[in-house]
């Protein structure tokens, strides 16, 4: 194993465990969506065929509140001991934290994701009527999006007075394309009506990672370095 | 240059009266909306004077970044370089491509402000100027899209009988204006030595995310027809000349605005660097 992939690799390895053991940010996470889901359910009748068209919004907009509770807390823990100070100086690259850390997100919004689907379907009764296969590459597109971005603007937000407001504030506008194109796939294949497709969603979707992956990896350097 | 900034501030007043003169005088009422419609002489110099500004922020940002590092700074003149060209020969290689209005020469002109700017800005300002300009052009932007955003309710209220519709240019001028509004947030918040690393990063992002917004939107909004459609059509040239003018009123006002914002930036600085500069001499004077 190559050095960069072998540092990744602990780094992820290391915040799974530590994840594992102490569940601080999927419990909260999942805390979190769950209130989220119970407040929306008082807005509107969750029951009225309706509901159907925002159902996709309303499920994003659960899971990007509650990954930003996640995201908040990627890089604190690295805070304590010094450890990100340790980290600027040794000669290991940057971008192998970052894709460490990427991933782990990925990880615990991904099992957010999974655990509250099915709370989803039970309350808003949600059917599927179009292709439910493409709901697959929209999660996996959709939950990079926020999360790629998500990991860099928590790095960002790390070096300002009251971080944990900074994060929201800054990825919100950001995400609004995504979020966007996540809401719209989504809906469309639960409405499922033959005339629109959500194929161009999730283009869009992709090419959005793409850019910011790649708007990431040349920047996340520059700021993990920024004195 | 002390001597030009009042001259320049007494031509700006005779420009922006004149202007306005122009408008609310000169400039034929409109069939349809009447003189409601005068409100486009300021609505449309704010946004285009917005997005200016907006484009300046995005280059002094990238121009922070690269200007770091010598290699990256000869890379990043070649790729500017390269992408002029390719924006001078692309729209007449790809002409069916463009969408129904765009003439290639508009594009080619776009083109060569770009690598014009780019590399007038590398001229005038050095590594640390570059973020005092990317400061200035995001505070001045955001008061211009501020205007922007006031002032299109304002008038399609009366017009459109709504305040606000969610049509693909108002999203997009409104999602533009979030994402420069986090960019001053971020410059407040964050301490002081890390702020123009910070702040250049999320303005390129900023702008990496401007398109995907406007595509994304033009497309969601095509989806679902709107009622309302402003009017279309071509414009009066009496129109446009009055047009032109308040445009060119507002641009020297920005200029100007941005001139003394800038001004207070470096005089800031100045005081800062120069009280941390005693603070470093201090002991060694008590010491002798």
């Amino acid at each position: 194993m190559s050095a960069p992939t072998g540092i990744t690799w602990a780094t992820l390895t290391k915040d799974v465990r530590l994840e594992w053991r102490s569940k601080d940010a999927i419990n909260s996470m999942l805390f979190f969506a769950l209130l989220v889901v119970v407040v929306f359910s008082f807005s509107f009748d969750p029951e009225a065929e309706e509901s159907r068209q925002i159902a996709g919004g309303l499920v994003w907009v659960a899971f990007l509140f509650a990954a930003v509770v996640a995201l908040n807390q990627t890089w604190a823990r690295e805070l304590r001991n010094q450890v990100l100070d340790a980290y600027r100086v040794s000669p290991a690259p940057a971008n192998s934290l970052f894709v460490a850390k990427a991933l782990g997100n990925f990880i615990f919004v991904s099992v957010l994701e999974a655990l509250m689907t099915p709370l989803f379907i039970v309350f808003y009764k949600l059917r599927v009527l179009g292709p439910a296969w493409q709901l697959i590459p929209v999660a996996i597109l959709g939950t990079w999006a926020i999360v790629v971005n998500g990991t860099f603007f928590a790095a960002m937000s790390l070096r300002t007075r009251s971080r944990e407001i900074m994060l929201p504030l800054l990825l919100f506008p950001i995400t609004i394309p995504a979020l966007l194109s996540m809401v719209e796939a989504t809906t469309t294949i639960l409405v499922g009506d033959p005339s629109t497709s959500a194929k161009f969603w999730i283009v869009l979707l992709a090419t959005y990672d793409v850019v910011f992956t790649t708007g990431c990896l040349a920047l996340f350097g520059t700021v993990l370095h920024a004195e | 240059m002390k001597k030009a900034f009042p001259i320049l501030g007494l031509l700006t007043a005779a420009l922006l009266s004149y202007a306005l003169y122009q408008a609310l005088v000169v400039a034929p009422t409109e069939q349809t909306m009447g003189d409601v419609q005068r409100i486009f002489y300021y609505h449309v110099p704010s946004a285009w004077t917005a997005f200016l500004l907006f484009f300046i922020n995005f280059l002094a940002s990238i121009q922070y970044l690269v200007r770091r590092d010598q290699k990256t700074d000869t890379i990043a003149n070649w790729v500017v370089i390269a992408l002029g060209v390719l924006v001078c020969i692309a729209p007449y290689a790809f002409r069916t491509l463009l969408p129904a209005g765009v003439y290639p020469s508009s594009v080619v002109t776009t083109g060569i402000v770009f690598v014009g700017l780019y590399f007038l800005i590398k001229r005038l300002f050095s590594e640390q100027q570059t973020d005092m300009l990317a400061l200035t052009t995001a505070e001045v932007g955001v008061v211009f899209c501020t205007v922007v955003l006031v002032t299109g309710p304002l008038w399609a209220r009366p017009v459109w009988g709504i305040w606000w519709t969610w049509d693909v240019r108002l999203t997009s001028t409104l999602v533009l204006w979030l994402i420069y509004v986090s960019y001053l947030v971020l410059r407040r918040f964050s301490s002081s030595g890390q702020t123009p690393v910070l702040a250049a990063a999320l303005a390129v992002f900023g702008a990496l995310d401007v398109p995907l917004v406007y595509f994304s939107i033009w497309f969601f909004r095509t989806q679902h027809p709107q009622p309302v459609v402003g009017g279309g059509g071509s414009i009066d040239p009496r129109m446009l000349r009055v047009l032109l003018i308040n445009w060119v009123a507002f641009l020297c006002f920005a200029f100007l605005v941005c001139w003394s914002r800038y001004r207070l930036e470096r005089t800031k600085r100045e005081v800062e660097e120069t009280q941390a500069l005693e603070a470093l001499l201090e002991p060694r004077s008590a010491l002798r």
